[in-house]
């Protein structure tokens, strides 16, 4: 099957839409209509901009280069992931645990799933590894980003239930059990969701593009299945690790809730 | 390792004298130099079964002497009971020995039963006032005179060394205050348990007190030793 092609300017057919909504929004009062247009024209840069760095990319076909497209994706969903806490840790704990989780978890499901799952040759092929690190790391630094903001905001606001506990002798873990579970279960929330809803609801949109381009939709569906797989996997490791180490950080090594390493961003 | 340890505590209590001469295993909560937030260089000796009483005006560092003791904040000097270093133990362990209960008491889960061991509930003293079916209660029908006194017990039945009170009875009407007191002074004598207690009324620490100090400035300042 042949892919249709897009011509460039059939999309500004479709950027006439968002035109016409500002255009709605700034004669209505709706007060959206800049923040429209910036996002609308940050996706057709950035997107144009990825595109071109993909078929560099997929040209040369070089380890260093991909690891280090890999590289510059951690460290911008780091710094992502910092921005979603509206209290975070003080100093530069907030990226090196938030990013250190999405390191291990991504990286490593990641890579599994190429030299495990996928196998393609070699087995850093950017085709493969660029799009799957780049679906792992975008989920996974929604959970990350959910989870510990939760566990910040909750030991905030739990501060005084948090030391009473301490004061009857329980251990900082124990004090900090319900919390933890409520950060897992906001980190979780969205994989999990869309796992329920996959199919039914909604048709993910990895499978809709591969579809559009020309696979077989059984293919299609079996990748859709594996991404989702793996997906949640990364995210629920990787917001094991930011929940227990965001945890740990905030109290001493008396077990002493230290709130003064909290910062409001 | 008792050799050692038993004639440098008897030592120590001979000088500030609450122990008679006869106890061998004793229960004290030793300040040396304790320094934390504008009070610094306190020192006391609390014996089992004696309370102590301290007083002052409000945002003095009362309560924050009393976290330091619990090791909740970061504090200066050294704090031991029955020989045994703050510092030398795992802080969890230190705070089942030495439980401090806050002037506003925090129940986490949605039934009064939850936060108690599972046969505490038959064992609740009539003094406090609780039918038995208390351990089924949601915790937000109970009003903070109720949450006050339950949360001494909570206290209670960790089986405490050292009891840390802030402000135990400031949400009581006087009868139940008198009771309260009493209830707690008879557990505090039969359980031998050493007392840092954080009162208001004067009336409360002459009825109470072994010893009183007031805040004064940076320092503890002594308003009656011993009677």
């Amino acid at each position: 099957m042949e892919v249709i092609d897009l011509a460039w300017w059939k999309l500004g057919l479709a950027a006439l839409l968002i035109l016409a909504l500002a255009a709605t929004g700034y004669f209505a009062r709706l007060g959206m209509t800049r923040s429209l247009l910036i996002a609308a024209l940050r996706t057709v840069i950035q997107l144009a901009l990825i595109g071109l760095v993909l078929e560099a990319l997929f040209a040369s076909a070089a380890f260093y280069w991909v690891a280090l497209m890999a590289l510059a994706m951690l460290l911008v969903a780091g710094r992502e992931v910092v921005a979603r806490q509206s209290r975070r840790l003080r100093g530069w704990w907030a990226f090196s645990i938030g990013t250190g989780a999405m390191f291990v978890s991504s990286f490593t499901v990641t890579i599994l799933a190429l030299t495990v799952v996928i196998g393609p040759d070699p087995w850093y092929s950017p085709q493969y590894a660029i799009p799957l690190l780049g679906m792992m790391l975008g989920n996974t630094m929604t959970g990350v980003g959910l989870a510990l903001d939760r566990l910040n905001e909750s030991i905030w606001r739990q501060r005084a239930v948090i030391e009473n506990r301490l004061m009857l002798g329980q251990t900082w873990q124990q004090a900090l059990q319900d919390i933890r579970m409520d950060a897992m279960r906001s980190g979780m929330m969205p994989s999990i969701n869309a796992m329920a809803a996959a199919g039914i609801v909604s048709l993910p949109g990895m499978m809709t593009g591969q579809i559009l381009a020309g696979s077989p939709p059984a293919v299609a569906v079996k990748y859709q299945i594996l991404v989702m797989l793996v997906i949640t996997a990364g995210t629920g490791f990787g917001s094991v690790m930011a929940v227990k180490w965001g945890g740990r950080r905030l109290f001493d090594d008396r077990e002493r809730l230290r709130l003064d390493r909290l910062v409001k961003s | 390792m008792w050799l050692v340890v038993v004639p440098a505590l008897c030592n120590g209590i001979t000088l500030i004298t609450f122990a008679s001469p006869g106890d061998t295993i004793l229960t004290d909560l030793l300040l040396e130099n304790l320094s934390v937030g504008t009070l610094s260089h306190v020192s006391l000796a609390v014996s089992g079964g004696q309370v102590f009483c301290l007083s002052g005006p409000s945002g003095c560092g009362k309560s924050r002497l009393l976290r330091a003791v619990a090791d909740l904040e970061p504090h200066g000097g050294r704090v031991s009971l029955s020989g045994t270093d703050q510092q030398n133990v795992p802080a969890h362990q230190w705070r089942r020995r030495v439980v401090m209960v806050p002037a506003d008491s925090q129940w986490w889960f949605d039934e009064v039963g939850g936060h108690f061991p599972a046969d505490t509930g038959a064992r609740l003293p009539s003094a406090l006032g609780f039918s038995a079916d208390v351990m089924g209660w949601p915790v937000s029908r109970l009003s903070s005179g109720e949450r006050q006194r339950l949360a001494l017990w909570r206290a209670l039945a960790l089986q405490p060394e050292a009891l840390l009170l802030d402000e135990p009875t400031a949400n009581l009407d006087t009868t139940t205050t008198e009771i309260i007191e009493s209830w707690l002074l008879e557990e505090i004598r039969r359980r031998q348990i050493a007392v840092l207690w954080v009162a208001h009324d004067s009336g409360q620490i002459h009825r109470v007190a072994n010893a009183h100090y007031r805040v004064h400035g940076t320092e503890l300042e002594v308003i009656h030793g011993s009677d």
